[in-house]
């Protein structure tokens, strides 16, 4: 049942490489299939894995599957391996149903697209990127898949890239990642110089080689991967430019799966992390802040897809703070829970603006229940599932992460719990924008944009939004706190284990706690709803130091974008062209010169040239002349 | 009685001399030409004479790989010199001068 795992990243290859090479022969009408069967087939494999993981007994539940040898380098031997445990098989169970679901999503949504082929190609591509990287058992194939994801968002985000904007976003997101990228490195220089080896199991068995400092060190350098990619303080500004991108990309690579793959790492590498309090403090209070800044300005986008992107930031910020609190299980709790609802709110969000003809402004929405029943109906589910609202699935995952920062940094609890307010409160917003009050949409722009005629989503784009909505309902019963003996929890536990957190204590604490959580969801809503009903657009709920995203692109132009510039124009205009040019030219020149001057000795006349050896021989003869005598 | 060696290398050198002086001042190139056939044979007379008084046959020897030498070079100096004779219908060393640079 096992050996089933090995394939699970094949699938998603496969169909990639059958789309490469006959996908304009296998055409507009199937390729889509064929990559949605290509994913579907490697969640079936995930979930015979999973049944044979089951049962193995969970002490025992740690296997290596070696393919070859892929870097024999001396002592350093990089192997393509998989390491089949919980925690990898919970990453391939969610990311292979979401992909699947959103493949499907895809078939609808991208119907009639100029490159519908290619789409399908990067797609099954970036899940078997996605699957390498979770089931790699060594930095070194994590890495791998950690770039193959990073390049297949970078293709589609820039998907239309004859567009400027999608071109530049798309650059955006690969330079942000890439500074993120060099953190990983980093790391895997440090355990190698430490452990000599970079195989997960053996750093583990090997965690008296770091000394607290390098420990602390190797930590900041895993944040730094894990900013990158999960869209934190300081490197989060391009995860709301990767927009651009056509909505099932956003849903799966930017919301679902990948942005998640910083989590996954700082998950992976938990006992190291168990290592440095410090260091954990610092990722605690990175993913608050996150969260909150994030959460901020989710509150005044007016681009229905831009709010999702700022609140899948705050929501990573919420998983990070859960890390940072060493609440491993309840930050892949809530990381697959917000896989769910923030698919599902993303696909809702695409179906709204794939029926308005593209239009993607909340102010020229409105009214939309009426002509969009079913999509309203999901949007409304992971609406509430976001902002916490018992028993759907956020209040409970979140609910797990703000109990465990309560214990750890009340302070942060605190900021959390206010981000908590303005989840609800922003998600509301967007509804009451789209979704009610004054129909928009049939009404010329104000600058000019034609009257749109809005249509409900195919039923292929409906499916995966009823089954994601179930998803997003009901994803709090993996780890409900008072089932002990299945759930989340106990599954993860032997990856964990030593660093487990323990949130069944004081249960009177939990029900506190719970109300708390409820009471802020509600009262988030209850705000939003009184101010926003009926509104299009409210200048003092939306003051600029928000809508500019609190000046942080502009500060990164001034500090580093601007230098930057003037230092690579003086180094091509002084530098290149009159230091190196100059100094290449100067060699060429003084060449010439030399030459055009010793060229008039070449008279062609042999009686010179005769004269002239003559001369010399009777210079020479009176110079040996004169030394002998 | 032999003939001293001297009288012999004062010889060759008059003949390197003349056909020093031969190339130097006279522009017809098939002069020129014999001038250096000239320098080249004093040069060999050179050889045998000391081959002579050395007592050693290495002298002698060489002359023989002179002799082959300059009849090629002959061959290929002629051949050079009638080529631009039939192009230009001038054996004047100073007119031919087209490799000025």
């Amino acid at each position: 049942m096992l050996s089933a795992a090995a394939y699970m990243p094949l699938c998603p290859l496969l169909g990639f490489l059958i789309l490469l090479a006959f996908g304009r022969r296998i055409g507009i009408k199937y390729s889509g299939i064929v990559a949605t069967v290509a994913v579907a087939a490697s969640f079936v494999l995930a979930a015979i894995s999973w049944t044979g993981l089951l049962g193995i007994s969970s002490s025992k539940r740690e296997i290596t599957q070696s393919l070859f040898t892929w870097l024999p380098v001396g002592s350093l031997q990089v192997k393509v391996a998989f390491l089949i445990d919980p925690l990898s098989i919970t990453m391939c169970l969610f990311i292979t149903f979401i992909s699947t679901m959103i493949h499907l999503y895809s078939i609808g949504y991208m119907k009639g697209e100029r490159d519908y082929v290619k789409f399908f190609i990067y797609l099954n591509l970036f899940v078997t990127a996605m699957l390498v990287l979770v089931m790699a058992n060594n930095m070194v194939l994590t890495f791998v898949g950690w770039e193959g994801v990073g390049a297949c968002s970078y293709w589609l985000v820039a998907f239309y890239f004859e567009k400027e904007s999608a071109a530049v976003a798309g650059k955006k997101a690969f330079v942000y990642n890439r500074i993120g990228d060099v953190g990983l490195l980093l790391a895997m220089f440090i355990v190698f110089a430490r452990v000599g080896s970079l195989d997960y199991t053996t750093i583990f068995a090997h965690l008296s080689a770091f000394s607290p400092l390098t420990a602390t060190m190797l930590v900041l350098a895993l944040l730094l991967a894990a900013t990158g990619k999960s869209a934190q303080i300081p490197l989060f500004n391009w995860l709301p430019g990767s927009m651009e991108g056509p909505t099932p990309v956003s849903a799966l690579i930017h919301a679902a799966t990948m942005v998640t793959a910083g989590v996954y790492l700082l998950c992976r590498m938990s006992h190291v992390l168990e290592l440095s309090a410090h260091a954990s403090l610092v990722i605690a209070i990175i993913g608050a802040l996150t969260a909150f800044v994030a959460a901020t300005m989710a509150s005044v986008q007016r681009d229905i897809k831009a709010v999702l992107a700022y609140s899948t930031i705050s929501q990573l910020g919420y998983m990070i703070l859960a890390v940072g609190a060493g609440a491993y299980v309840a930050a892949i709790f809530l990381m697959i829970a917000h896989a769910f609802y923030k698919a599902l709110l993303f696909l809702s969000a695409g179906a709204v603006s794939h029926g308005l003809d593209g239009e993607r402004d909340m102010g020229r929405m409105g009214a939309l229940r009426k002509v969009m029943p079913w999509t309203t109906g999901v949007f409304i589910v992971g609406w509430l599932a976001i902002a916490g609202v018992p028993p759907l699935s956020a209040f409970w995952s979140k609910g797990d992460v703000l109990d465990a920062v309560f214990r750890h940094y009340p302070f942060l609890w605190a900021l959390a719990l206010f981000t908590a307010f303005l989840t609800a409160y922003y998600m509301t917003r967007m509804y009451t924008l789209t979704f009610t009050g004054e129909a928009r949409y049939d009404k010329p722009g104000a600058d000019g944009a034609p009257a749109l005629h809005a249509h409900e989503a195919p039923w292929v784009m409906r499916i995966p939004l009823l089954v994601l909505a179930v998803g997003a309902a009901g994803a709090g019963l993996l780890n409900l706190p008072w089932v002990h003996n299945f759930g989340l929890e106990e599954f993860l536990a032997p990856v964990f284990h030593g660093a487990l957190y323990n949130p069944h204590e004081g249960t009177s604490l939990l029900w506190l706690l719970a109300v708390v959580d409820s009471l802020v969801a509600v009262g988030g809503i209850a705000v939003a709803w009184m101010l926003w009903r009926g509104k299009v657009s409210a200048a003092n709920l939306e003051p600029d130091f928000l809508t500019h995203d609190w000046y942080w692109d502009d500060f990164y132009d001034t500090v580093f974008g601007r230098p930057g510039t003037a230092l690579a124009l003086f180094s091509a205009t002084t530098i290149d062209e009159k230091i190196l040019d100059g100094a290449v030219n100067g060699v060429g020149g003084l060449a010439v010169q030399s030459a055009q001057r010793l060229r008039r000795i070449q008279t062609g006349q042999v009686r010179q040239y005769a004269l002239l050896i003559t001369g010399g021989m009777a210079a020479l003869l009176v110079f040996i002349l004169m030394r002998v005598f | 009685m032999s003939i001293p060696s001297s009288w012999y290398l004062i010889l060759a050198a008059l003949l390197f001399g003349i056909g020093a002086l031969g190339v130097l001042i006279r522009r017809n190139v098939l002069i020129m030409f014999m001038c250096i056939e000239l320098m080249l044979n004093a040069a060999t007379l050179t050889f045998v004479t000391f081959s002579r008084t050395l007592n050693d046959i290495g002298g002698q020897a060489d002359v023989f790989f002179i002799l082959v030498v300059a009849a090629a070079e002959v061959v290929v100096g002629l051949g050079i010199v009638v080529a631009i004779f039939r192009r230009r219908s001038t054996a004047d060393a100073d007119e031919i001068s087209s490799m000025e640079g």
